[in-house]
């Protein structure tokens, strides 16, 4: 579904990816992990389009189509959607217009909201007021209505207090047809294959793994890659034992 | 008219007004063809009641107290239909009521620049509106200044009374009939809320791109009354001057100014808003938006503490939706004895990217975000209007929206 090829991008001329390369198949949800300053956001950011991460090098395919310089609207529209970690606010437009205008699909969109305990919200202007928890929960939401093929998540759990994390946790799996919000099938294993939503979790601290199973985790450090392709559980041990300049020891 | 006051207007007569560039009134046609008085006001042509409706003057008066319209320089309606609300033309209302004229010229000066001198000196056209102690309005009273004759001088001198305990909604549209492209417009007003009253007034502007707008407001709040102003400028106009003025003279009064203005090439536009707080526990707050798409803004604001324990904040914040346009916010503060609590908070600047690339992401184009962003500057929800007026004021933006975005 998504194909990262050697990617570089510059953020206000300094280079801060340097050569990555990613492949995400439908149906996958890749973890990444990551020091601050290592670039996780900016990835994301670049699958995007956002005007500020500059791509000067390398690709960017998604669903076959090199989309590298569309703009974030054609990504957004072919099937690509993001959850902000600090999102702006946009006073005067309120949560409910917001959805309206970008529901394309006409959910009911109070009903996707009470799950979320976002049905008070939808009046109130885009995320003015809105606490740490309260904003996560407007991305899922906004998410949820804009229903995209692949998801990239930036940091759903920070911020976030115990109790918010399992709703988000359920929101994050409705997104990407996890367990329970996928039609019923024999085994786990059809129910996996017949998943077509891909998912780009970027997590600090691995919490949002206690709610959502996820297939693949990376490590990016210092604009690189370094361990890539391990079960995400397994890479968030080993984080914590040797660091993540060490992790390549996981790999032995 | 007393001799008294026309011998002031007439030595201030080449008097400029503060901040603006200069205008020759002489310009402009005063007096006009006289309308006849319609008792009906179905009668209007179907054009103008278009007109009427785009500054918030609804002529099917559908949920309104009163009507009053004065066309060119005649009045050519004044109706209410509740007990204990007056509405009528000035010239009718100071031979009724000789306490009046006690009240007439009383806070804003007939010499304070060459366009109150104008105003005084062409008679006293306009509308009278009051509140009778206690009475509270049920919808909003509706008064419309309409031009229909190119390049015409429309001068008024209105009075609005809330008397003690009463309620008042009166909106003000202003605009010219469609094919109108010059013109000027003086408008004096000058305000009275009594004890415990409450004012909500709403002007909307919907003018020619060509007038030339000169209000001249003054207001005075008794002990525990409220004043809430809302100023709406969606369309183009040459330019508007004005810096309506409130004195909070009562203990625990309060005053409350909003305005959402929109510049457009060529016009400019000086608008300021400046509380007084002179009563014990008084508060105000001014909160002004403004957009331009090429023309000049400058927005005032100016709240003067004199009393211990006054409170006010001021807000403003401008978006320039045009490398052309100028936006000049002017916000003042000034404490004239301590313990008064002042503040202001004032932005200036394009749309963040930031925004707009968040509502890219969500599939809308670079466009539509801007435009919703735009949508949501201008959102009058901050005027906390009565729904009714709120409707209202929403329909007349939706209308100069769809010309104009």
């Amino acid at each position: 579904m998504l194909r990262v090829e050697d990617l570089y991008v510059a953020v206000g001329g300094k280079t801060i990816l340097k050569g990555v390369n990613l492949h995400i198949k439908p149906g996958e949800t890749h973890v990444l992990f990551g020091p601050n300053g290592s670039g996780k956001s900016t990835l994301l950011g670049a699958i995007m389009g956002f005007d500020r991460y500059q791509v000067t090098s390398g690709k960017i395919f998604f669903k076959g189509k090199d989309i590298t310089s569309l703009s974030v609207t054609e990504r957004a529209k072919l099937g690509i959607g993001i959850s902000f970690q600090r999102p702006p606010v946009l006073r005067g437009v309120s949560l409910g217009d917001l959805l309206q205008a970008t529901d394309r699909e006409e959910n009911n969109i109070n009903e996707l909201a009470e799950p979320l305990n976002l049905l008070s919200f939808l009046e109130r202007d885009v995320n003015y007021g809105f606490s740490g928890g309260e904003v996560k929960r407007s991305e899922m939401l906004q998410l949820l209505v804009q229903n995209p093929d692949l998801v990239l998540l930036d940091e759903p759990e920070s911020g976030v207090d115990l109790e918010n994390i399992a709703i988000i946790g359920d929101a994050v799996n409705r997104l990407l047809q996890k367990d329970g919000y996928h039609k019923p099938v024999c085994s786990r294993r059809e129910a996996k294959e017949s998943r077509k939503k891909a998912g780009l979790i970027i997590t600090h601290t691995g919490y949002i793994l206690d709610y959502v199973p996820a297939d693949i985790g990376h490590v990016l450090y210092h604009g690189e890659l370094s361990c890539t392709g391990l079960n995400p559980r397994e890479l968030l041990g080993c984080i914590q034992k040797y660091g993540y300049a060490d992790c390549t020891r996981c790999l032995a | 008219m007393q001799e008294e006051l026309r011998q002031k207007a007439l030595k201030a007569l080449n008097k400029n007004a503060l901040n603006e560039e200069e205008i020759d009134i002489s310009n402009f046609e005063a007096g006009g063809k006289e309308h006849p008085y319609l008792e009906n006001i179905q009668e209007l042509p179907e054009e103008e009641k278009k007109d009427m409706l785009v500054a918030g003057v609804d002529t099917t008066e559908k949920e309104r107290t009163g009507t009053f319209i004065l066309q060119d320089n005649s009045v050519i309606h004044a109706s209410v239909l509740q007990e204990g609300l007056d509405v009528m033309g000035t010239a009718e209302a100071l031979e009724k009521y000789d306490w009046l004229h006690d009240l007439y010229w009383n806070l804003v000066e007939v010499d304070k620049d060459k366009y109150t001198a104008k105003a005084a000196l062409e008679g006293n056209r306009g509308y009278f509106i009051r509140a009778l102690p206690g009475i509270k309005a049920i919808y909003p009273l509706q008064a419309c200044m309409f031009i229909g004759r190119e390049g015409l001088l429309q001068s008024a001198h209105n009075i609005i009374i809330a008397e003690e305990g009463s309620d008042l909604n009166i909106i003000t549209g202003c605009t010219t009939a469609s094919h109108i492209g010059s013109g000027m417009h003086i408008g004096i007003t000058e305000i009275y809320v009594k004890k415990n009253a409450k004012l909500t007034f709403t002007m909307i502007h919907n003018w020619g791109e060509e007038v030339v707008v000169r209000p001249r407001t003054v207001s005075v709040v008794e002990e525990g009354g409220t004043y809430l102003s809302n100023y709406i400028s969606m369309t183009p106009v040459r330019t508007v001057q004005m810096y309506p003025t409130t004195y909070l003279k009562g203990k625990n009064s309060v005053a409350r100014y909003h305005s959402i203005i929109v510049g457009y090439p060529n016009s400019d536009i000086d608008v300021g808003s400046q509380v007084v707080l002179q009563g014990e526990g008084s508060r105000a707050e001014i909160i002004a938006r403004s957009l331009t798409r090429g023309g000049r803004i400058v927005n005032r604001g100016r709240l003067v503490g004199e009393r211990e324990g006054a409170k006010g904040h001021l807000e403003c914040r401008g978006l320039m939706l045009s490398p052309k346009g100028v936006i000049y916010a002017v916000p003042e503060l000034e404490a004239r004895v301590d313990g008064v609590e002042l503040s202001h908070e004032a932005a200036v600047g394009k749309i963040a990217q930031e925004e707009i690339e968040y509502l890219m992401a969500r599939g809308l184009t670079e466009d539509e975000a801007t435009a919703m962003i735009v949508r949501g500057f201008l959102n009058v929800k901050i005027m906390g209007l009565p729904e009714e007026l709120d409707a209202e004021v929403q329909k007349a933006i939706a209308m100069s929206d769809a010309s104009n975005f």
